[in-house]
């Protein structure tokens, strides 16, 4: 029978069924760091029981780790105590660990792939919602919460109740100034931030056909935020070509047969889906959110909708609310909104691919004097690479700090944070209420090249107006 | 392992409405920054409940009316966001055994579980005449049927859905699934070989 590519890998993963009707489902790789992983080794300690496969288990450092000052101890005592705690647990049960000193530091899925560790039709977890990210390459990746980060320690495996397949199909090609970042963010106001509950995303088209792995990896990133607990690519050759000679991908002699079996667990061509979504590339504009959920969104022509027009109760109490904590009001255009922070980073947008294309257009312009602004790169293999371009410097000639890599603004728990009621620009994924670190802090989410445009500007801004798109 | 048969939860309940409530919410993060889940109670929903002080904001958890309350009430897509188990377990810590709302996302649903506290999906409507009655009388006792997927609080009586296998796995002492997932080791063993995830020893 033709499957899709969820139901090959799920039914190779599947060790058994347990009691409770749920899956017992082979986890091949395990991405463990310093936030969500502490209390599962606990826990495996009170169970007085080992790590079952400590080489199925890669570490690092991203959500805590100090993006600007990185010498040892760091000034917050919980981080520094949270940072040694995973060095000891990595140390005593034997896993690998990508520490600052190893020059491959960095978010954790960023580094899954840059170091060839995530590959096609595998199954990967790790204790972080934004691991479907590495669906990019064809692999079912799943967020897992800390118990099951002590289930995939013990055992490997996770208990697990089987996902609908939805197709999203994306035919055509972007518009100048529309890039990966918006058509995550259009897929989801689309869809709804519950309308991928119980599914898993399978996005397809000429669109994704034609992206790059990175771009791939954005849009994969965010199903999340459209409630799916899972998104994936069907793996192709550019796959293979960004995986050939990553150190963690097969030897030069197991090459030929990886990429077949790689092949041969993309969905077939006939297969079915429980549900098919239709989306013509045209159609998606520069997006940015306006509200506190990611699905509260609009093209960057938007205006901040009116809460008397819905009819649903709770829906018009959700934007009321939204409205109040963004301080904006029903009517008003977002273009223009004025920004107090820029940020460029996270596991959705902080890749060498983003930092190039915004460089490409800020050269040659100056961040807005009242507008503070971070670059901050997913891995330090990012920015070595961005270094070694000379990118580094386009950005602070510009005016923003380029930064170590690190999570930094994407939330709160580094130094990195919003003060106040400062209203932020970011290339990351979520926009809930306090999320970069103040209580009554504004996010706006938005691509990479539109935090650029909104830093020089001090204000919301279409890219397209303020730099020059060619039309190629 | 044996765990508690959790067929029954009940007690006294608090509304907290909103739709898309987000674990980031529910425990901001920068009270992740700790090595055990001990104490996290402390901070649920802490930037909605207090100011940048410290003190009481207006907030359901802070009226005196609701305090002692263990079944929490909330919307739809509750505990969206970030996979942080801290959510779940700050609502533990605190006093919480159950939550009721209209709809959860996935990975919260599954940590609260594993925690042995049920999640039940209540329509809208239901929701509404719940948090009638408890705005109205806060003391009354709500009572949630596991087994047979019910709701009731006073006269109110209404169905509720419980995914099928968190409600085996509740009612049958099953929820932390470690052990039966121990059971399978062997299995394991091959499988872990046969997909080339490590080579033969
Ligand atoms: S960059 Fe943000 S979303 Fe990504 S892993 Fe770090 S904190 Fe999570």
């Amino acid at each position: 029978m033709a499957k899709n590519l969820f139901q090959k890998v799920w039914d190779a993963h599947a060790v058994r069924d347990l009691s409770n009707g749920q899956t017992q489902l082979l986890i091949g790789t395990h991405l463990i760091h310093e936030v969500t992983s502490p209390q599962a080794f606990g826990m495996l300690r009170d169970l007085g029981v080992k790590v079952k496969y400590p080489e199925r288990t890669f570490a690092t450092v991203d959500h805590i780790v100090p993006t600007d000052q990185r010498e040892q101890p760091f000034s917050d005592p919980l981080a520094d105590a949270m940072i040694k705690e995973l060095a000891k647990n990595a140390e005593e049960f034997g896993i690998t660990y990508f520490d600052l000193s190893t020059g491959k530091q960095g978010i954790v899925h960023v580094v899954g792939p840059e170091q060839g560790i995530t590959q096609p039709g595998t199954t990967i977890a790790c204790g972080d919602s934004h691991t479907a990210t590495h669906g990019a390459f064809g692999a079912i990746a799943f967020g897992i919460g800390t118990t099951q980060v002590r289930d995939v320690l013990a055992t490997q495996t996770i208990a697990l109740g089987k996902l609908k397949v939805r197709r999203v199909n994306v035919e055509g090609s972007l518009r100048p100034g529309v890039y990966a970042k918006d058509v995550a963010l259009h897929i989801i106001t689309l869809l709804g931030a519950k309308g991928g509950i119980g599914y898993a995303y399978e996005y397809g088209g000429s669109l994704f056909d034609s992206f790059s792995m990175e771009e791939r990896m954005t849009v994969c990133n965010m199903a999340i935020e459209g409630g799916a607990r899972c998104g994936y690519v069907n793996p192709d050759q550019k796959t293979f070509d960004y995986l050939k000679g990553r150190p963690y991908a097969p030897s030069d002699n197991e090459w030929e047969s990886a990429v077949d079996g790689w092949k041969s667990i993309a969905s077939d061509p006939d297969c079915e889906y429980d549900d098919i979504v239709n989306i013509r590339a045209e159609d998606i504009a520069p997006t940015v959110t306006w509200g506190v959920s990611p699905d509260q969104g609009f093209s960057i022509e938007g205006k901040v909708p009116d809460p008397m027009e819905q009819t649903d109760e709770n829906e018009r109490l959700s934007i009321q609310e939204a409205i109040d904590y963004m301080k904006l009001e029903s009517g008003q255009p977002i273009k223009g909104t004025k920004i107090d922070v820029a940020f460029l980073g996270s596991c959705t947008n902080g890749r060498l691919s983003d930092f190039r294309e915004v460089a490409k257009y800020l050269k040659g312009h100056k961040v807005s004097p009242d507008v503070k602004a971070i670059a901050v790169p997913g891995s330090q293999i990012v920015d070595a690479m961005a270094k070694q371009e000379g990118l580094d410097k386009i950005f602070s000639d510009a005016g923003f700090e380029w930064r170590a890599a690190g999570c930094s603004m994407c939330l709160a728990m580094n130094p990195d944070k919003l003060i106040g009621e400062q209203l932020c620009a970011s290339s990351s994924n979520r926009n809930f209420k306090g999320r970069q670190g103040s209580p009554t802090g504004r996010t706006i989410l938005m691509s990479p090249v539109m935090v650029a445009a909104a830093a020089v500007c001090g204000e919301v801004s279409d890219a397209r107006e303020i730099f020059q798109f060619d039309a190629g | 392992m044996s765990l508690e048969k959790i067929k029954k939860v009940s007690g006294r309940s608090v509304y907290v409405p909103g739709n898309d409530i987000d674990t980031d919410r529910i425990i901001p993060a920068r009270f992740m920054k700790c090595v055990t889940f001990d104490g996290l109670g402390e901070y649920l929903f802490y930037d909605v409940r207090k100011d940048s002080e410290g003190n009481d904001k207006e907030h359901p958890l802070n009226e005196p009316r609701f305090f002692g309350a263990s079944v929490l009430i909330s919307n739809a897509n509750f505990g969206c966001g970030s996979s942080r188990e801290h959510a779940p377990q700050a609502l533990y810590r605190y006093g919480f055994r159950a939550v009721i709302a209209e709809s959860f996302a996935e990975i919260f649903f599954g940590n609260c579980c594993a925690l042995g506290m049920p999640c039940v999906l209540a329509t809208q409507e239901s929701i509404k005449a719940l948090t009638e009655i408890i705005n109205a009388a806060p003391k009354t006792e709500v009572s949630i049927d596991v087994v047979n997927s019910e709701v009731c609080a006073g006269d109110l009586k209404f169905p509720v859905e419980i995914p099928v296998g968190a409600k085996e796995a509740l009612t049958n002492g099953r929820w932390d699934p470690i052990a039966e997932l121990q059971e399978a080791e062997d299995s394991i063993d091959d499988l872990v070989i046969q997909l080339g995830y490590l080579k033969k020893s």
